[in-house]
């Protein structure tokens, strides 16, 4: 019997939902399971980093990475499946273009680790002890992995093959991006596995979106309701599709909500973000500039909005410090 | 600070604004040479991504410089760049760069004297202001 292609799963820093999204593959899983060795996939099986080590470059079909770097271990441990492996796939989000996590980036590291370690009212820190690479306990020396000062995407550390995008991915699309390895369908290297055009493509809502949207103040969801057949940008609602890649099946949309922009920017797009807040400024149907003002006001947190998923990727990747790597 | 000449890079439309600045050039009006100019057909041709690129790549300050409302030749392309301003000066905020250093105007083609005048108010700020850290 020929041997099985390896493939291995591996985090970074990432909530845990795009492993989850794996297991969705519900009985496809089993196919999958059925066609390949999965060798190294901490969440789910038992084996050890040595393991990796020990394995020869180049040895791995394909690994799957989610989450985005934040710590020097994922940084090593990235480079190190990057060498056993022929081909690296950004799974989701995160790895794809930094995610939710990349929102960091607004904040210097010194703000972050004095608010998680000092300031929430639920810490209990007297001596106001930061998190340190060595710390002597009991008589012995023991280590943490350094803490960068700005999130990455996966393919600002490492090179990759291919992304997996979507804050989970859908359960078709990683099937997909394993087939296409088994099967030896490549793409052109560096591609994103899902649609090249904007959600509005393929939105169920499409053929209620007016020739001209014309709005005059922007609605956050819990203030408003809306006709649930209907475009919600013309009922002033916030919704990215215009500047989102398609193929996440309109999961949201489906669901009566808008989208979040998870797939990131679509195939001619580089920032996510200032497409966002462009396409939407354009749609005020009003010159007056402090009617203008008013209506850019009606969005309390733009950058956290327009760069939800791709702040670490995006053109300036974060607040701008003389420091920023 | 001492000897920090900003860079500035101005997008001014075809029509108009640039048409602004020759008229300074022609009546010999000297403005500070700290602005790099792109023409473009339309201020409201200015992507936002062209505005935070040149914040990334080295520029202090960014202008746009467009026909005034009424006289766009393409009808409103100068109000887009005027919506899009308002929300782009928000997120640059994020961002951490002050909203000086994004300036919108409008400059007619027979405006060299203006002209000279907001290159100058905007190269004398970006002094104040130094250096974009980055």
């Amino acid at each position: 019997m020929t041997e099985k292609p390896k493939i291995a799963l591996y985090w970074c820093s990432s909530c845990g939902g795009c492993e989850e999204s794996v297991v969705d593959l519900a009985e496809d899983l089993l196919t999958v399971a059925a066609a390949v060795d999965i060798v190294f996939w901490p969440v789910a099986m038992d084996f050890k980093y040595k393991d990796v080590v020990a394995m020869n470059d180049g040895q791995l079909a394909a690994t799957l990475i989610n989450g985005a770097i934040r710590m020097g271990e994922q940084e090593h441990m990235a480079k190190i499946l990057r060498k056993k492996s022929r081909l690296l796939i950004a799974h989701g989000s995160c790895a794809h273009l930094g995610g939710v996590v990349g929102l960091a980036n607004f904040y210097p590291r010194e703000a972050l680790l004095n608010r998680v370690y000092q300031e929430v009212p639920t810490i209990n820190n007297p001596r106001g002890i930061l998190p340190q690479l060595e710390a002597m306990d009991s008589g012995r020396k023991v280590t943490l992995p350094d803490f960068h000062d700005t999130v990455k995407a996966l393919d600002q550390v490492v090179e990759v093959d291919y992304y997996i995008p979507g804050c989970p991915p859908t359960p078709e699309l990683i099937k997909e991006a394993i087939m296409m390895v088994l099967e030896d369908r490549l793409l052109p290297k560096g591609s994103v596995l899902a649609d090249k055009k904007a959600l509005c493509d393929t939105c169920p809502r499409r053929d209620s979106k007016p020739d001209k949207l014309r709005i005059t103040e922007f609605k956050r969801v819990y203030e408003t309701a809306w006709d649930p057949t209907k475009c919600f940008l013309e009922e002033g609602i916030v919704c990215l599709g215009p500047a989102t890649r398609g193929g996440c099946a309109a999961r949201c949309i489906n669901a009566n909500m808008p989208c979040r922009g998870c797939f990131g920017p679509t195939e001619n797009v580089r920032d996510q973000g200032a497409k966002s807040s462009s396409f939407l400024a354009s749609i005020i149907d009003m010159t007056d500039e402090e009617a203008l003002k008013k209506a850019a006001d009606s969005i309390p947190d733009p950058g956290g909005l327009f760069y939800r998923y791709g702040l670490a990727s995006s053109i300036l990747r974060g607040k701008l410090t003389p420091k920023r790597s | 600070m001492r000897g920090f000449e900003p860079k500035i890079l101005g997008f001014l439309c075809n029509w108009c604004s640039y048409e602004g600045a020759d008229a300074a050039g022609r009546s010999r009006t000297a403005y500070p040479a700290n602005l790099r100019v792109v023409r473009v057909m339309c201020s409201g041709r200015v992507d936002p991504q062209f505005i935070l690129e040149a914040f990334k790549e080295g520029a202090d300050g960014v202008m746009i410089l467009g026909c005034h409302p009424g006289d766009c030749h393409y009808k409103e392309g100068n109000l887009q760049a005027l919506k899009r301003y308002g929300l782009i000066k928000r997120v640059l905020r994020q961002f951490g760069i002050e909203e000086d250093r994004l300036r919108l105007d409008w400059i007619s083609a027979s405006e060299g004297d203006k002209f000279v005048q907001v290159v100058s108010d905007m190269t004398e700020r970006m002094r104040q202001l130094g250096p974009l850290p980055r």
